[in-house]
């Protein structure tokens, strides 16, 4: 494996490695929420926040716990309780401390716990032997990717709502999935410049 | 074999060491950060409540015995809820949202479930939401009026002012667990009592094939049993006007007009009051004896009974058909009269349509279905 730094690692997971269009991960949320641009930015930035603290998180707990008592087998069911009562926490701490923040985010935290994203995440950097803070670039750059692919497909949603009338088979998920398609080839076109995987 | 059940002992112990840890974490922050300390809360500038912060303002409520009408539990998705919150309440959450239209926005108008006393609130509630209270009742009598419908006698136990409820409102019984369900059920029932007896509540419940607790009621229930009851609910109930009154009531639909009857007997109201009362056959006839007596106590009123599937052999003098007959034959065309509709729904959508097409006006008309 040809090593990366940290910035290279975060770049590449924005635009050549993005998580959502050439993994294919966390398309539940996206389909449901990328009906405006409003909602797509508030679910975007707590797929940020989450993703970055997880994967930080998820390492330490991979490298100081699992793997000194020889538990890596578990590293799934770790994984997903570390980050649901990461949110959890998070989701408490920000009604209290921070409310107009919980009135953009508030209700998009408990949908990401079950976002498979940010697991995703946090195997990818296992298979790929980050170092921490590679891990941390790399969860960052992966909420960063996640969120412009929502945004993008978002605002051509909300666009085709206002101004184009489909054909009925054509409304909701169906064009949804046709437009994610042809946004995940463009991007595929960037994933010569840099490989991480 | 031994090193590798130790193995796995240590693995089981160490995993549910983590999510014990995190558990742990959990609780200790919802008891620091999630604790809102004392919050006030004022309602309609009159009552002052100090209570804990931290949980929805629909349960905050309930635990004062306010009980606010809700149909989903407080998941946010019967939008029953609803009610004015003045001042503290946030912005409207996008929980909210699709629940409220604009003007209501405007106005301040929230789901109660959704939003949580963290500060101190001052909200609006329709004053008749103060009279809903849960009560103990115990089985004074049940009594067979038809052979589908008892009559239920509730006395009221732990109340020093008993049931406070206007003449057409409903109560929720509530059954408890029994061989045909799988938790305590409830059901909304027409109160067919006077308003002025707040002691001893009369319910009509009519046995439906299946139903949990009218076949609990039925079957199951006996005499001096106790029971819970949550009231009184509702917006059909008699108004105050100087039009004259029509009712229109098919089986134990019956059951609120009784209540208003004796109501418009005890108030000594003497509008021009006319009963419209359908069912198929003499056996159905119910309360007929107590019907007739307000014939003779009340100046102006008119009973007319019809019936839809009599034999010969039931000599019966009365008027055959449905209740819609007599609506076509008897209303008058544009008349100023207060219309009272309760039944199935699909009786009371016909006699709505027809009452529509004798120029009755929509808001004259007060309904209730039975579904």
């Amino acid at each position: 494996m040809i090593k990366l730094d940290a910035g290279t690692i975060f770049f590449a997971a924005i635009f050549t490695n993005n998580i959502l269009l050439t993994n294919f991960l966390g398309l539940c949320p996206f389909l449901s929420i990328s009906r405006d641009v409003r909602s797509s930015l508030g679910l975007g930035f707590a797929v940020i926040f989450v993703m970055t603290c997880t994967t930080a998180l998820n390492h330490i707990v991979y490298y100081h716990v699992l793997v000194p008592f020889h538990l890596v087998h578990f590293r799934f069911i770790v994984f997903i309780i570390v980050i649901a009562s990461f949110v959890q926490l998070v989701e408490m701490s920000i009604e209290r401390y921070f409310p107009p923040l919980y009135h953009v985010l508030g209700i998009f935290l408990p949908l990401i716990t079950v976002n498979c994203a940010i697991l995703g995440a946090a195997l990818f950097m296992i298979i790929r032997g980050y170092s921490l803070i590679q891990a941390t670039a790399y969860g960052a750059g992966s909420g960063i990717g996640w969120m412009l692919a929502i945004i993008c497909v978002g605002s051509i949603r909300e666009k085709i709502e206002k101004s184009a009338k489909l054909p009925k088979g054509l409304e909701g998920p169906a064009i949804t999935l046709i437009i994610t398609g042809l946004i995940a080839m463009a991007f595929m076109a960037f994933s010569g410049m840099i490989q991480i995987q | 074999m031994i090193e590798q059940l130790t193995q796995i002992f240590f693995s089981l112990l160490i995993l549910s060491g983590i999510a014990a840890l995190l558990a742990f974490l959990i609780e200790v922050a919802h008891a620091y950060i999630a604790d809102y300390g004392e919050c006030q809360l004022s309602i309609n500038n009159e009552k002052e409540l100090t209570v804990k912060g931290g949980s929805p303002l629909l349960f905050t409520l309930m635990e004062e015995e306010i009980y606010i009408p809700s149909a989903c539990g407080g998941k946010g998705s019967c939008s029953l809820c609803k009610l004015k919150v003045v001042e503290g309440g946030g912005p409207v959450l996008p929980t909210e949202t699709p629940y409220l239209c604009q003007e209501e926005i405007e106005n301040n108008v929230r789901l109660s479930c959704q939003i949580k006393v963290k500060n101190d609130l001052k909200i609006e509630i329709p004053e008749e939401l103060f009279l809903i209270r849960e009560f103990n009742v115990k089985v004074d009598r049940i009594e067979e009026l038809t052979h589908e419908i008892n009559g239920l006698h509730l006395t009221v136990q732990n109340s020093e002012e008993g049931l406070n409820f206007k003449p057409g409102q409903y109560a929720q019984l509530k059954i408890p667990k029994y061989t045909k369900t799988k938790q305590s059920e409830y059901r909304a029932y027409s109160i067919a009592s006077a308003p002025k007896n707040k002691f001893d509540i009369r319910l009509l419940i009519t046995k439906v094939p299946s139903g949990a607790v009218s076949t609990y009621v039925h079957d199951y229930l006996k005499k001096g049993q106790d029971l819970k009851m949550t009231g009184a609910f509702g917006d059909f109930y008699l108004r105050d006007s100087d039009r004259d009154i029509l009712m229109i009531a098919t089986g134990s639909g019956l059951a609120p007009f009784l209540s208003m009857l004796h109501h418009i007997k005890d108030h000594g109201i003497t509008r021009n009051t006319v009963l419209f009362f359908g069912d198929k056959a003499t056996e159905d006839l119910l309360c007929m004896e107590e019907i007739s007596s307000f014939e003779t106590t009340l100046p102006n009123f008119t009973f007319k009974p019809i019936l839809s599937r009599v034999k010969d052999k039931d000599k019966w003098k009365g008027e055959k058909g449905r209740v819609t007959d007599l609506i076509e034959k008897h209303v008058v065309r544009n008349s100023s009269i207060d219309v009272y509709i309760c039944g199935a729904p699909v009786m009371v959508k016909s006699c709505m349509d027809l009452l529509a097409k004798k120029g009755i006006p929509e808001e004259c008309i007060m309904f209730d279905k039975f579904e």
